[in-house]
């Protein structure tokens, strides 16, 4: 009993500033909107925790493989973190993985610099894939061969096995836990409901001191 | 009994199974779920602890009843 009381939070007066903003620089950095508080431990924890889950999915879908046997060309670093609403490649785990805000925002320009045919930055880092061979080939024919030694959807697949896959997985948890943060540095913690021993308690508590 | 527990009569290798890549994941998951809950360290570590028994627990009733319904197959 006594062990359990030490457990149960006492009611804390948190100084939440400008909610909406702490909300805003959480998305866009893990626990950068605790920091903004001055709630620096947990800020801490949110970074490590979320940042470290998204890295490493990160890490997980990286690989300097070749492509099609071509040593010019690798898989590159953050593969599975990337936007895509084409037609049979509806990247649709990158609304979770947006969760994290600026890290993953790399992927929504290079897609847009994919769209546009430009040459896309950092060797692919986030980048789409072609959603097939058939489509590199149409747009090389069509004097579009900038990115045409992006690796193809299947090309990653083949090459990352499960770890595609497991990347996915871990930055889209760290995306979605990224939004838990963000709630907690809007509205403060969430406070369990108070146990029922308790609310007994302090019935009686209340019925004693009503009594003459 | 534990015959469920093979697989390809190799049984589970438990150095490089994929299971081991949901420890960080239930780490991260508990600790920043706990730290919704709560404003100080302690609590939180401690919460944390709890959620992640939780989620240990529920793997393994997962793996269990997959185990059973697989048996013999």
């Amino acid at each position: 009993m006594p062990e359990a009381a030490a457990e149960q939070p006492a009611p804390e007066v948190v100084d939440l500033k400008e909610p909406a903003l702490a909300a805003l620089l959480g998305w866009l950095i893990p626990g950068l909107g605790h920091w903004y508080q001055g709630r620096r431990a947990k800020a801490v924890l949110f970074f490590v925790c979320i940042m470290g889950t998204f890295a490493y999915g990160v890490c997980l879908s990286s690989s300097n493989a070749p492509v099609d046997n071509k040593k010019d060309t690798t898989i590159g670093w953050g593969r599975t973190v990337y936007f895509s609403w084409r037609e049979n490649d509806r990247r649709l785990p990158y609304l979770c993985q947006i969760g994290i805000g600026l890290p993953a925002l790399p992927a929504l320009i290079q897609a847009n610099r994919m769209a546009n045919n430009q040459k896309v930055w950092w060797h692919g880092f986030m980048a789409p894939p072609w959603p097939s061979k058939e489509a590199r080939e149409a747009a090389r024919s069509a004097g579009h061969d900038q990115n045409y030694s992006q690796p193809t959807l299947h090309d990653l697949h083949r090459q990352l096995h499960r770890y595609f896959e497991l990347g996915t997985v871990f930055t889209m948890v760290g995306g979605l836990l990224n939004v838990l943060a963000m709630y907690d540095a809007w509205g403060g913690p969430v406070a369990p409901p108070p146990k029922k021993e308790d609310e007994d308690d302090s019935d009686d508590e209340t019925k004693d001191e009503a009594q003459p | 009994m534990m015959g469920f527990l093979l697989a390809d009569g190799q049984g589970l290798n438990w150095r490089d199974g994929d299971l081991w890549y949901a420890l960080p994941l239930i780490i991260a998951v508990s600790l920043v779920y706990a730290a919704t809950r709560h404003e100080r360290m302690r609590p939180i570590l401690l919460h944390a602890g709890r959620v992640a028994l939780w989620i240990v627990g529920f793997m393994a009733v997962v793996f269990v009843v997959l185990g059973l319904i697989s048996w013999r197959l």
